[in-house]
This record gives C-alpha cells, sequence and structure tokens, in this order.
C-alpha cells in the first residue's frame, strides 16, 4: 500500500435549526470541502442535516476511559448541585 | 501480572451483562476486537459488493421511476458500507487493509451476492426477500455491544425498509400483469428462496463462534432462531403475491406455531463461501476493476490538497 489513504474526518451535524450539532460518524477525504461534499451524501441523504461540521480525527483530544471513574470523581458525591435535594413544603407552589 | 487480567476479562463482562456499551478506547479483550472487526468488516464488504448484482440493472430498470428508486437504492448501500468501514476504523483497523483484504479474497462478503441477477423480477427478489433478511439480521445488532456497530446499524435499519418495500413492490407489480410478469416472479422466488436461506449462516450446531458472540453481546439470535423467523415472515407473503415457496416441505406446525421447512444444500453452502459460486470471480473481478481504475482519482485529490494548502501556508507567510 502507498501512504495515500486520505485522512479521517469526524462528521457532526446539527439536524435541525435550534439544536445542536451532534457526532455522527467519520469519513475519509483529501480535504476540507470534500470532507463537507462526502458527509453530504454519506450522512443526509435524506434530510437529516441543516449543517455540517467536519474535523480531522486527528485533532480530537479525548478523555481517558481508564480514568474516568477519577476523572468524574468530584462531581460524585455532591447531590446538592441537584435541585431533588431540597424538601420544598407542599404548600410553596412554582419552585 | 496474570491476577490483573483475569481481573479486567471479568469487568468487561459484566459491563457487558449490565447492558454496557463498550465504547472505541474502553479496554475490551483481543478476541473481542478481532471478532468484531471481522464482523464489520465482513459487513461492510458485503454492503458494497451488494451493490454489483443491482448495479447491473440501473440501465435496464423498465422506468424512469424504477431507474431512480435503483439507483437511491445502490447509493444507499454504499452508504452502509461506509457507515460499518468507519465503525471498524474505531478499533483500530485501517480502511486501505479492510480493502486489501477483500480484493485479496481473505476477507469474505455474505455469498448472497455470488449468484446472479437474470431477470428484473430478481430486484424484485433481492429487496423482498434478500434485504428481509438483511433486516432480520439487522435489527437486533442495533442493541449490539460495541457502541460505534449498534449507531450504525440504527441508521442502517432506518433505510433498509425502503429497499424491502420497493422489492416487495416489484414482486406485487409482476404478481399483478401478465401470466409471463407472474411465471418471472415464480422463477426469480425459486432461484432465490433457498441462497436466502443460507444468508442466515451455517446450523447452530456447525457455529461454532456463535456462544462466544452471543457471551458478548455481538449476537442476539442464533442463526436457527433467525432463520425460522425469516420463514415465519416470508411464507404469508409469498401466499398473498399468489407464489409458491420452492419447498414441499414448508407447512404450518400448529404445535411449534411456526412453519416447518426442508434441509439447506449445505454442500452448494460451504462451495459459495470457499469462492466456487456463480459469480465470486465476477463479483471480485468488478470491484478490483472499479479500485483499480479509481486509483488516479485517489491520488490526484489528495496531491490538490497538498498543492492547496501549501499555497494557503506560502500566502499566510
Amino acid at each position: 500500500m502507498t501512504q495515500s489513504e486520505w485522512p479521517l474526518w469526524e462528521v457532526f451535524i446539527r439536524s435541525k435549526q435550534g439544536l445542536d450539532h451532534k457526532h455522527v460518524g467519520s469519513l475519509h477525504a483529501a480535504d476540507a470541502t470534500m470532507a463537507i461534499q462526502n458527509a453530504r451524501d454519506v450522512y443526509t441523504r435524506r434530510l437529516e442535516g441543516v449543517s455540517i461540521w467536519v474535523v480531522e480525527s486527528k485533532h480530537v483530544h479525548a478523555s481517558n476511559p481508564d480514568d474516568a471513574a477519577a476523572f468524574f470523581d468530584p462531581a460524585n458525591d455532591k447531590v446538592y448541585r441537584h435541585p431533588t435535594f431540597y424538601e420544598v413544603p407542599d404548600s410553596i407552589k412554582h419552585m | 501480572m496474570e491476577t490483573v487480567e483475569i481481573n479486567l476479562e471479568d469487568q468487561f463482562q459484566a459491563r457487558i451483562d449490565a447492558d454496557i456499551s463498550i465504547e472505541p478506547k474502553d479496554w475490551m479483550p483481543d478476541a473481542y476486537r478481532k471478532t468484531l472487526i471481522r464482523q464489520i468488516s465482513q459487513h461492510a464488504h458485503s454492503e458494497l459488493v451488494g451493490m454489483l448484482p443491482e448495479g447491473n440493472w440501473i440501465t435496464r430498470a423498465p422506468s424512469l421511476k424504477r431507474k431512480s428508486i435503483l439507483l437511491s437504492k445502490v447509493q444507499d448501500e454504499a452508504g452502509h458500507g461506509l457507515y460499518l468501514y468507519s465503525a471498524a476504523e474505531t478499533l483500530g483497523a485501517s480502511r486501505d487493509q479492510m480493502l486489501a483484504d477483500l480484493h485479496s479474497g481473505k476477507a469474505k462478503y455474505s455469498s448472497i451476492f455470488n449468484y446472479p441477477t437474470l431477470s428484473w423480477a430478481d430486484m424484485g427478489c433481492v429487496g423482498w426477500l434478500v434485504d428481509g433478511a438483511a433486516i432480520l439480521n439487522q435489527v437486533p445488532l442495533c442493541r449490539t455491544s460495541y457502541g460505534p456497530y449498534a449507531r450504525a446499524m440504527v441508521r442502517v435499519c432506518k433505510e433498509e425498509s425502503f429497499h424491502q418495500r420497493q422489492g416487495f413492490e416489484i414482486m406485487q407489480t409482476l404478481c399483478e400483469g401478465a401470466p409471463e410478469q407472474k411465471a418471472m416472479a415464480q422463477e426469480a422466488l425459486n432461484r432465490w428462496w433457498w441462497p436466502t436461506l443460507m444468508m442466515f449462516g451455517p446450523k447452530d450446531a456447525d457455529s461454532p463462534n456463535t456462544a462466544q458472540s452471543m457471551n458478548w453481546r455481538i449476537k442476539r439470535f442464533t442463526n436457527d432462531e433467525l432463520r425460522q423467523k425469516f420463514v415465519d415472515m416470508m411464507v404469508p407473503q409469498a401466499e398473498f403475491l399468489g407464489l409458491t415457496v420452492p419447498d414441499p416441505a414448508v407447512k404450518w406446525n400448529e404445535a411449534r406455531q411456526a412453519y416447518d421447512f426442508g434441509e439447506v444444500n449445505w454442500e452448494e453452502f460451504w462451495n459459495v463461501v470457499k469462492g466456487n459460486g456463480m459469480c465470486n470471480q465476477d463479483r471480485l473481478g468488478a470491484r478490483v476493476k472499479a479500485h483499480e481504475e479509481g486509483a488516479w482519482v485517489r491520488e490526484a485529490a489528495l496531491a490538490h490538497a497538498k498543492k492547496r494548502a501549501e499555497r494557503a501556508e506560502t500566502q499566510a507567510a
């Protein structure tokens, strides 16, 4: 094989106006313009999107799943951050 | 060292048992990764090769409507292949390597595509039967344990039901047409019925990998379970069309609440798997030709992208 494999791109699609872009998958393309055109053909053949983002996969940095327990630990014991932690008297409305 | 390894495997199995999806960077046993790469790439290859028997009929579709539908369907198959290749790549497989394995004959694809599509009615059977069987296989895969594979399958399944319906509509139109058209439909059913039953793979007793795949929740049903479901689904549909399933053993079994049916010709099955089917060489030949003839396009696109990137850099400097 030559070194001819096109770079890998991650594809994000806004399914409709007002919603955020969501990761849908990846594809190969020579450059960003082609990545967007390919993303249109691969991921939006049935009007699944109104906007596309692509980013070369090598630019995505991710947290390490092996460290997930420790990494997300700070949020683990703070139940008081949730509204359900607080007791509201029955007679109080609109809270 | 050993104890740590065992521990990881146990933890992994516990996650599987709790129906927690496995994601690309999570720890997984090597065998799980290998099994998935093999299954997903094989699945992707099937989508790709699956374009060939139908692509054959695009220029000969009987009307503009049928031509548009067939074009769309073939384009969908290409899309399905791409979703699946990208899912396999999340496991560390390279696209070039997967394609090289397909082209060298090392990797397999679904044997069904090694049967020829002789008449327009075959387009009906491919949609109705072959895609019908594919859907039965694919719906449970939407809940498979590996996240990217499951998500790809959700997308595939959404699109697949159009494929089956357009196939059924072709069959229905032929069956409501002239006697010659109906005969054509029956003849196509005769040719496609048994190969479609083979799509579910060998009998459970001859499928050594099934138990492990079920344990890892890659597979949710066995080959025989899916084959039975397919027969139960299809016999009434054939009856509706006024067609006869080419198996004298097909009979409703009141006690089992399912159809009995005859034995698949396993010799033929293994023969086609080994590469001796009617179209194995044709299909691979067409695939390799398309890939080789597209090489200059892939290289030119890369060269163009490189030139533009360099130009942008000089301008910025």
